[in-house]
């Protein structure tokens, strides 16, 4: 390490291994609720992940939930980027996936015809 | 590669190791592979959270989730339902003494709520063996700051507006130490780190050895650049083999990103440093034993001035500092010499570590403000007293310390109110009795410990502190006399005005603190030949109360036969054969059996 630059770019690298453990960015809650997990959550789960690699978002964390009581639209994947409201996606199947990754978790934009439900503050 | 979603860091700081936390690891890394998870989660071993009661801990992430008391058993329960199903292990978490409320987000813990956790920042955080880690948290961002923004005089002047003062025990002002053996002439200088804790009970300098050894390198680096220094050595006692390893890898780390070495940031500054293992002597945490010992001789002090700063590691100037005072420095290189000079009281500034030990409810390790009460530390932090039983004393400074009683709980902790009631900072290990102590058999039990530390090399402490146990000693015993408090009090002037280090100075402190405040005990010992705590074996005696219904059990237990009675009678004790070894007392299923 030759010089504060150096250390600069060192301490973003790490940063964005440890980032998980502060409270930041964009959450990706999956519904793990005994409905959710016999609609397929788990296989949801793994795309969600796969896709995440894929594109190496940064400040997206990944969580679950239990069951909400829309079971009849399980599998339920919310995301909420800072400062916007939660949005409840439902029937989310893991061929879904890269569509709300794309438009919603990066671009911003709510993918109205699998959304079933908004939190806003 | 896949998307890591959750890290589950597991504590592995040396209590936790002893409860088992590598058992834990090994099930956890065994259960994600055998549920196809090891690729999304990440196992992060990391250094002591200073919970060290409730331990093995585990902190699960994004969430944050504290577990206590985990074992390999409850593995397979937290992988199905926290890290599948995102549901918490409610049984797992940590339950609130009184009202029994769960806890799950471990900065809500009484435990914490009190503390201001800045050395220990990232203890139980970060895992101590990947450098990225710390620098990711604002590592070594004081190092480059100072070599490249600052010159040495400007660090010292830092240093000495901050109000930093030895974390030692001595407690003296750390940034005019550093300015001493700036100023000190020499074609060579040394920086010194003192990791030898020898108080019995403390470790507060091992958790952040174990648990961050990159905070106290730095530091060291900063003193280097601020006194002229390029050579560094880090005493660590043999007794901490954790806290070495971490050490060497920490060090190998630095090395290789060229924080260690030569030019550092390109400013020309140069600093090495190496380690060196203590031998398991009480009197090498003194400073120019300690320096003997690097040297290679007998580890025995000898008499100051000159003071290492002057002339110190084969005579040149050394600046020699504790493991927490170099770990204090960082944050006052990045965050300024104003922000730390505003936590604390007018003359102690900053934070202590202390570590919790004794009859202590949450035994572990905490970092407070300067100038919190003594009863706010045992009592909020601490959770009080266990089995309902009444607060007597805390001995702080260990073997040179002092007691501070029930009166003076409200005292606020800071070096020179501690002078004051007769006891010192110390290193910060706090021991905390309850009404089952006997303070004379505390008093006796540190200078036992003093006496056979004792290096011999002068006569007032070689002598002195043997002749000090040997009339403790019959004191206990109930061999008494009229004239030895009295003769306690004389020898313990003396020994304090005349010894040649520390270790001596301050082997009286616990009989005269004791003395101070406890005065009746030492009185009933002589004159009643009686210890109102029944601690004294040779003192109290064991008696059997009506509760006994005849089982005969004692009886049966008692190794001299001293117990006699019909079956379904009352027995008794004969005290004349009675040994009071107390298995009779074990033995007992009624509770019938009492001390004194």
């Amino acid at each position: 390490m030759k010089t504060i630059e150096d250390l600069k770019k060192m301490r973003e690298k790490f940063q964005s291994d440890t980032k998980l453990r502060h409270d930041s960015g964009t959450q990706i809650i999956v519904g793990m609720g005994t409905c959710g997990i016999a609609a397929g959550a788990r296989e949801v789960m793994s795309a969600i992940l796969d896709e995440i690699a894929k594109r190496k978002l940064q400040d997206v964390s990944v969580r679950q939930t239990g069951c909400i009581g829309m079971c009849e639209k399980e599998v339920l994947v919310d995301v909420v980027r800072p400062g916007e409201p939660r949005i409840t996606y439902g029937d989310v199947t893991p061929a879904a996936v890269p569509k709300i990754i794309a438009e919603h978790v990066v671009n911003g934009r709510v993918v109205e015809e699998l959304a079933v439900g908004k939190i806003a503050d | 590669m896949q998307h890591i979603r959750a890290h589950v860091l597991i504590c592995s700081g040396t209590g936790c190791v002893a409860s088992g936390s590598k058992k834990v690891e090994a099930a956890l890394q065994a259960e994600l592979v055998k549920r196809g998870l090891d690729k999304e989660i990440k196992i992060v071993e990391t250094g002591c959270h200073g919970f060290c009661e409730a331990g093995p801990l585990v902190i699960v992430y994004p969430e944050g989730t504290f577990y206590v008391r985990v074992t390999a058993e409850d593995v397979p329960e937290l992988v199905e339902s926290h890290l599948y199903k995102g549901r918490i292990v409610e049984r797992l978490l940590y339950k609130e003494p009184v009202t029994h409320e769960s806890i799950p987000n471990y900065n809500e813990l009484g435990f914490y709520k009190k503390q201001m956790r800045m050395v220990l920042a990232n203890c139980g955080h970060i895992n101590p063996e990947i450098v990225g880690e710390y620098i990711a948290n604002g590592g070594y961002e004081a190092l480059a700051k100072a070599l490249t923004q600052m010159k040495p005089a400007d660090v010292i002047s830092e240093m000495k507006k901050s109000g930093l003062r030895g974390r030692g025990g001595g407690g003296f002002p750390t940034g005019m130490k550093w300015e001493f053996t700036k100023n000190a002439v020499g074609d060579k200088k040394y920086v010194v780190c003192n990791a030898d804790e020898g108080d019995p009970g403390a470790f507060m300098d091992r958790s952040v050895l174990e648990g961050d050894p990159h905070r106290v390198i730095e530091g060291m680096a900063v003193c280097g650049y601020a006194i002229g220094s390029d050579e560094g050595y880090l005493y660590v006692r043999a007794e901490y083999p954790l806290a070495i390893k971490r050490l060497r890898i920490a060090i190998q780390q630095a090395e290789e990103l060229g924080l260690l070495g030569d030019n550092i940031f390109g400013s020309g500054f140069n600093f090495r440093l190496k380690i060196k293992e203590g031998a398991g002597a009480f009197v090498c945490g003194e400073e120019t034993a300690l320096l003997a010992s690097i040297e290679g001789k007998r580890g025995m002090p000898r008499s100051r001035p000159p003071f290492p700063a002057i002339s110190g590691l084969w005579g040149k100037p050394t600046n020699i500092n504790n493991v927490e005072t170099f770990a204090n420095v960082p944050q006052i290189i990045t965050k300024g010499a104003d922000w730390y000079a505003s936590i604390g009281t007018e003359r102690s500034k900053g934070t202590k570590v202390f570590a919790l030990t004794g009859r202590i409810n949450h035994t572990g390790l905490a970092e407070v403000p300067m100038g919190i009460t003594m009863r706010e530390i045992i009592f909020d932090i601490g959770g009080g007293i266990p089995d309902g039983k009444k607060y007597k004393a805390v001995q702080i400074g260990g073997p040179s310390g002092g007691c501070i009683p029930e009166e003076l709980l409200d005292l606020p902790v800071d070096y020179d109110s501690l002078i004051q009631a007769g006891a010192m900072m110390g290193s910060g290990g706090l021991v905390v009795m309850d009404e089952t102590t006997c303070m004379v058999d505390l008093a006796k039990f540190f200078l036992t410990f003093t006496q056979s530390e004792s290096c011999g090399k002068c006569t007032p402490c070689r002598e002195g502190t043997k002749r000090m146990l040997e009339i403790l000693t019959r004191i206990t015993e109930g061999e008494g006399k009229e004239t030895d408090i009295a003769l306690l009090e004389d020898l313990a002037k003396n020994i304090k005005a005349t010894a040649l280090c520390g270790l001596g100075q301050t082997a009286p402190n616990p009989v005269l603190s004791t003395l101070r405040y406890f005065r009746a005990e030492y009185e009933a010992h002589i004159k009643d030949k009686c210890c109102p705590a029944g601690a004294c074996s040779k003192l109290s005696g064991y008696s059997i109360t009506e509760l006994c219904k005849g089982c005969g059990l004692c009886k049966k237990a008692c190794p001299v036969e001293a117990i006699s009675g019909e079956i379904k009678g009352l027995h008794a004790i004969d005290q004349a054969v009675c040994i009071k070894c107390g298995a009779c007392m074990g033995k007992c299923p009624f509770k019938a059996i009492i001390k004194g």
